[in-house]
């Protein structure tokens, strides 16, 4: 019961909120100069000004802005988030095609990020003037100061070309035949190095962020009772200090699933990662306006939702969250 | 003039069996077998050629279906799906008699009522309106025989009729009166005519295709296999190239990339094979409004603008000098034009004789430059550089995209502005349309934006258009080069530098005039 009330609250401020982000992206696209009609004729190689025409009325832009925008807040409450104007199908088909590889490419390096991450961050926090210390601290700034595109081609140049190791691009080799376990290790082969990639910023994050508070808590008296009480140093640092120290990362975590998935279109680019990153940059560059209203939508719930769970996590682990209410 | 010819099956195979002239002694046979990985930067919207123009599709549209024509070396037509045709003597109607054993990838006989269906699509849907604008009607006196009645004589057809701009489609497929621009069987189940059939689709990631078994041509294709990636990044099309992930890839056109994959020895990177595609980089001017409406002006800013340095800096020598409207890699294209090699005392000359004094700031006159392509920004930054030395101030304008481009030229927004465009096959098809008079429409890109207008032109282009004699009509379009380059509505500098990519295990990479919007039934790998 605990949960329910700030759970509902939270739910219905949501819902509005993917409102609000459904029409404010619907009017700024509509003020972009230009349409579906020009990047069509584009891929044509030019039309004339009766295919132009035909192509605007196919896909009703030569209705009013209002109409228009009506039109579209009905379909998508009605659970239908329109047709690709580029691919010529169902916008949701698409998305539901390629969210499975986003997924899979984000929570990975969501996860590898945040253990990594941790566990360097306590590392380094219970020496933190060592040169080990140090050491970490420097791969995490540069993780975090380099843009990911470029961290993605630098480890595509040492890895798949000057050693080669991994494949360059996409997500499944078709030429691979085989059981699950072939495919599989396949598919794992492909994301090592965009796992790499996405997950090199949020280590960064994580693993100063964790030394930080680690450090804090290090000091704090509760520590030094539990090491005056004879405690070994790992059962302090690992079952009293850590506990506390991850409050901040867990919500931070929380806020960066929105960056991390901003992230993954950069890295699905130089990657070929068949995700909706991938989809989300063609439809921006072919004005597919329906599939990226589609995908912001998505990424509005996928971001909203990670939200919420963050705040329940947070209950979980903070007995002082829970309390508040 | 007599245009009639009869090819037989067979002068295909002739042409296949000449060993390619670096060819060593030995040379390769070609082997059955194997799968081909190809590269591929564009996403197809679909893969029905019929209804969908560009390389995109085309390079799957030319390999799932077939045409009735084929060119592969050189501009001379080939028998494809049809294996001779006549044309009359007045040049009003064309006769195509049709393979007797072709199918479907279902298995369903190819057609003449196919081919009149297919032609109906295509003059209904394809935005190259001026392809078969002459044909009237298609008269199918047997199964095996399609004849084609026009209202003019029409030179361009053969071109037309070949690669990727008349793909043969079934009627029983696409005919069940579904909008063909939409039909779901564009995209997944395609049923074919071409020497592949469609595996599986999954847009914007890859196509696979596959061997049909039923192919026309005995013994074609070579490949069992062909996997198309599409792999949008260039650096990592250039790394998959050469760690040999990738066998191929076409329509490369960076010239850094390329520079670089031509180092690699194991592959092979040529300019081969786009005479037809024919793409040409030009400054495009507004004839209609502004300064630029000024002939001088435009002279002089044709004086100022040093092809040699785009070619050699921009380029770095990946490209091909264009002297006009005609890609240099048709036979139509002439060189006896007013090519405007640097000479900025001249520039200087021409605008001072017009009226235009300069300022205490030694400037002229300010003008916007624009650009299509964010690859063209060099060449726009350039023109400012260039033309500060005439005293013309320019502003370079970005476009956010290539919509907001398109929005600006097609409306007659601009001063000048740099642009990509191709010849697509014939002149009529790719050529006319910018500069005929009577294809000024606003809000159409790659329509005549320049607004030029020049009545000997539009006659001369009117008369080339019809005329069945290729020596008369190449010194139509000579006359028509001499015009335009005199009087500048656009300023051509080179060709846009695509390159075909493979790896030295291919054999016979697609190097005809339509590069890979061609049937790649001959490719091998060794």
């Amino acid at each position: 019961m605990k949960f329910l009330k700030p759970t509902l609250e939270r739910l219905s401020y949501a819902i509005l909120l993917l409102i609000a982000v459904l029409i404010l992206n619907f009017s700024m696209l509509h003020l972009a100069p230009g349409d579906i009609a020009d990047t069509i004729s584009q891929s044509m190689g030019g039309a004339d000004a009766e295919t132009m025409e035909q192509i605007r009325r196919d896909y009703g832009l030569d209705q009013p802005f209002i109409v228009q925008l009506g039109q579209y807040v009905w379909k998508v409450l009605h659970f239908d988030l329109g047709y690709s104007f580029f691919y010529n199908q169902p916008v949701t088909t698409l998305i539901l095609a390629k969210l499975p590889a986003t997924l899979l490419l984000v929570i990975t390096s969501q996860v590898v990020a945040l253990v990594v991450g941790v566990l360097l961050g306590v590392y380094s926090a219970r020496k933190p003037n060592g040169l080990a210390s140090h050491f970490v601290t420097l791969v995490a700034l540069f993780g975090y100061a380099a843009p990911v595109f470029w961290t993605g081609l630098l480890l595509l140049i040492a890895f798949s070309l000057k050693i080669p190791l991994f494949p360059v691009a996409g997500m499944i080799d078709v030429t691979v035949e085989g059981g699950f376990f072939a495919k599989a290790f396949d598919i794992a082969r492909h994301m090592v190095l965009p796992v790499i990639a996405l997950s090199s910023i949020f280590f960064a994050l994580y693993s100063r962020l964790c030394r930080a508070s680690m450090m804090e808590v290090l000091g704090s008296d509760y520590i030094r009772t539990a090491k005056a009480k004879g405690l070994s140093e790992s059962k302090i640092v690992l079952k009293h200090a850590l506990k506390n120290s991850l409050s901040p990362v867990v919500t931070l975590a929380g806020l960066q699933f929105s960056a991390v998935i901003s992230g993954a279109v950069l890295v699905e680019a130089v990657f070929s990662w068949p995700g909706l990153g991938t989809l989300a940059f063609s439809a921006i560059i072919e004005r597919d306006t329906p599939t990226i209203l589609g995908i912001l939508f998505f990424s509005a719930l996928v971001v909203i939702v990670g939200n919420l769970l963050t705040d329940l996590v947070l209950r979980l682990i903070d007995p002082r969250i829970r309390r508040k209410g | 003039m007599k245009f009639t010819r009869r090819i037989l099956l067979g002068a295909a195979a002739a042409l296949l069996a000449l060993p390619m002239a670096q060819a060593p002694v030995q040379a390769d046979e070609p082997k059955a077998g194997g799968t081909l990985i190809v590269g591929m930067q564009n996403t197809p919207r679909h893969l029905n050629p019929a209804v969908q123009s560009g390389t995109a599709t085309g390079f799957p549209g030319a390999q799932l279906f077939a045409a009735p024509i084929r060119y592969d070396d050189d501009w001379t037509p080939q028998p494809y799906l049809a294996k001779s045709w006549d044309v009359s003597d007045d040049g009003l109607t064309v006769t195509l008699h049709l393979q007797e054993n072709a199918t479907f990838h279902d298995g369903v006989p190819i057609k003449s009522s196919d081919v009149a269906f297919s032609l109906a699509t295509i003059k209904a849907n394809h935005p190259f309106k001026t392809m078969f604008a002459p044909v009237e009607s298609v008269d199918t006196p047997d199964e095996h025989t399609a004849v084609l009645n026009l209202s003019q004589p029409h030179p361009a057809l053969m071109l037309a009729m070949s690669s990727q701009l008349m793909a043969i489609i079934p009627e029983h497929v696409y005919g069940d009166g579904q909008d063909p621009k939409a039909h779901p069987q564009n995209s997944h189940d395609v049923v074919g005519s071409g020497p592949f059939k469609l595996v599986e689709h999954k847009p914007g990631e890859h196509i696979i295709l596959e061997k049909y078994d039923g192919f026309f041509m005995e013994g074609r294709p070579y490949l069992d296999k062909m996997v198309i990636r599409i792999i949008k990044d260039g650096s990592a099309r250039t790394i998959a190239l050469e760690n040999g992930e990738i066998h191929m890839t076409s329509f490369e056109s960076l010239a850094r990339n390329i520079n670089r994959l031509k180092k690699n020895e194991n592959l092979t990177a040529t300019p081969e094979g786009y005479a037809a595609i024919g793409p040409l980089d030009w400054l495009a001017f507004n004839t209609a409004a502004g300064k630029t409406a000024d002939v001088n002006v435009r002279r002089a800013i044709a004086y100022a603008i040093d092809r040699n340095f785009i070619l050699n800096a921009i380029m770095l020598g990946t490209a091909e000098e264009a002297k006009t409207g005609i890609h240099p890699g048709s036979p139509l294209s002439s060189g006896d034009v007013e090519a405007y090699d640097l000479d900025i005392d001249k520039a200087n000359q021409i605008l001072d004789d017009a009226g235009y004094a300069k300022g205490d700031d030694g400037m002229r006159f300010g003008l916007n430059v624009d650009f299509g392509w964010p690859s063209m920004k060099p060449q726009a930054e350039y023109t400012k550089a260039a033309l500060k030395k005439i005293g013309i101030d320019v502003k370079v304008r970005a476009s956010a995209d290539f919509p907001t481009w398109a929005k600006r030229v097609s409306n007659h927004d601009f001063d000048m502005t740099w642009d990509t465009v191709f010849n697509w096959g014939d002149p009529v098809i790719g050529v006319h349309r910018t500069y005929q008079s009577t294809n000024i429409k606003k809000g159409v890109i790659w329509s005549n934006t320049q607004s030029y207008s020049n009545a000997r032109v539009d006659e001369l282009l009117e008369m080339a258009g019809k005329e069945t004699d290729s020596a008369k009509r190449a010194a139509l379009y000579a006359e028509f080069q001499k015009i335009v380059a005199d009087e500048v509505p656009v300023y051509w500098t080179n060709t846009l530098p695509y390159h075909t990519v493979y790896n030295n295990s291919v054999g016979n990479p697609p190097l005809g005039i339509w590069a890979t919007s061609s049937p790649m039934d001959k490719t091998y790998l060794k």
